[in-house]
């Protein structure tokens, strides 16, 4: 299993109780999806997804009380037996019934109780489970929020990443991550970068050491996280290495599978980078808006070739 | 100095990617080079004045290059243009 969250961990986040099972706080989650047991509870256990948290609501509930005892028991044994079950939630804080709570204790599967209503708990669930259990990766780089783009800045080290990321402060726009950006693909196309925990709001300019933005430049000036749009990388200015002059064909460079557009700044004293990279995030707006200059001056161009032609 | 006049036979003539890749080209060489058509004359390493004079196939430019690399600059840069593709 690749990623998992453990029981515990999500009766914290959630505040679940704990109403029976507690030796099976430290069972594994490793899908984000969610299964209601009615099926199961009918008796009907081929394909049943066991491996996923099973909420039990209102009309589970309702099902079993029509049972007769003894058969409800036996419905919830068999349930309850899988051994790759990780927890039953129930919700609308329904009673816990003394069945419930044999059978789980007897199988040491966590029983856990919320106050929430099964379409609200399973809203949260699933939210939480994508965001814990995302594919994630760390790259060595700076993430801002530039007029409301997320731009990831690369580069080898000592290009000048840091100290563009400090003049975008210092021009009111926002750091996410110095040095370090945590990503995390959530969903098939959304890329979202925060800071390790430790690194947060800090950043490290050369001379003047480590420095905290928050405290430095006030809580506007930092973000906890960001979704990424773009990837910006500055390189030590080549002679012999073309840029785009167009920018009519854009670059795509992959993380974590996803295709994110990158642009490649190269850097030379004398060139104003924040400013570059604040018209870069705009430029980015304006292609989202629907306005392409480079395209439109390419049809422009054709067109007036035509004409001359007739 | 060296000079050349060529028939553009690009089959697109120098739209903006064509434009690029004849700006780009120009750039490798480090004498200066300008671009002449209809008697106006731009800068043939800048992509802006390339595009502004607007050249299609079967226009006639001519090619002035003043430097070191003058003569091969001429002459790829008129290659470049006169291919067909």
């Amino acid at each position: 299993m690749d990623k998992y969250v453990t029981v515990a961990e999500l009766c914290d986040e959630l505040s679940l109780e704990v109403a029976a099972g507690e030796e099976g706080l430290e069972r594994r989650i490793g899908t984000a999806e969610i299964n209601r047991p009615g099926l199961a509870l009918t008796g009907f256990l081929k394909y049943f997804p066991s491996e996923r948290v099973q909420v039990i609501g209102r009309s589970e509930m309702a099902f079993l009380s029509s049972l007769p005892q003894a058969e409800a028991m036996e419905r919830l044994q068999r349930v309850f037996a899988y051994e790759n079950l990780p927890c039953v939630v129930i919700t609308r804080d329904l009673e816990v019934t003394e069945d419930l709570v044999a059978v789980a204790a007897e199988a040491k599967v966590p029983l856990l109780h919320t106050t929430l209503s099964t379409p609200r708990l399973i809203a949260k669930l699933t939210s939480f489970l994508d965001l814990r259990l995302a594919p994630e990766t760390l790259v060595h780089g700076v993430l801002v929020d530039v007029y409301g783009i997320g731009i990831l800045m690369v580069g080898a080290s000592g290009i000048g990443k840091s100290e563009t990321a400090l003049e975008l402060l210092k021009r009111g726009h926002r750091m996410v991550a110095d040095d370090a950006v945590e990503i995390r693909k959530i969903g098939e196309d959304t890329l979202v970068g925060t800071a390790p925990p430790l690194l947060q709001h800090l950043l490290e300019i050369r001379g003047l050491g480590v420095l905290n933005a928050m405290t430095l430049f006030g809580a506007g000036a930092i973000r906890t996280h960001k979704r990424i749009e773009m990837m910006i990388e500055l390189e030590a200015w080549q002679d012999d290495r073309s840029y785009d002059r167009l920018g009519l064909d854009e670059n795509k460079r992959k993380i974590l599978d996803f295709e994110l557009t990158c642009l490649t700044v190269p850097v030379r004293p004398g060139r104003n980078l924040a400013i570059i990279i604040e018209v870069a995030a705009m430029n980015q707006r304006l292609k989202r808006m629907g306005y392409h200059a480079a395209r439109e001056l390419s049809e422009k161009l054709m067109s007036s070739m035509v004409e001359q032609d007739d | 100095m060296a000079e050349r006049t060529v028939t553009v036979s690009l089959r697109t003539g120098l739209q903006a990617r064509p434009a690029a890749l004849f700006v780009q080209e120009a750039n490798k060489f480090s004498c200066e080079v300008t671009l002449e058509k209809d008697g106006k004359s731009v800068n043939a390493k800048s992509i802006m004045g390339v595009m502004s004079l607007v050249i299609p196939r079967g226009a006639v430019i001519t090619l002035r290059a003043q430097g070191n690399d003058e003569d091969q600059a001429v002459e790829r840069l008129a290659a470049m243009v006169s291919a067909e593709e």
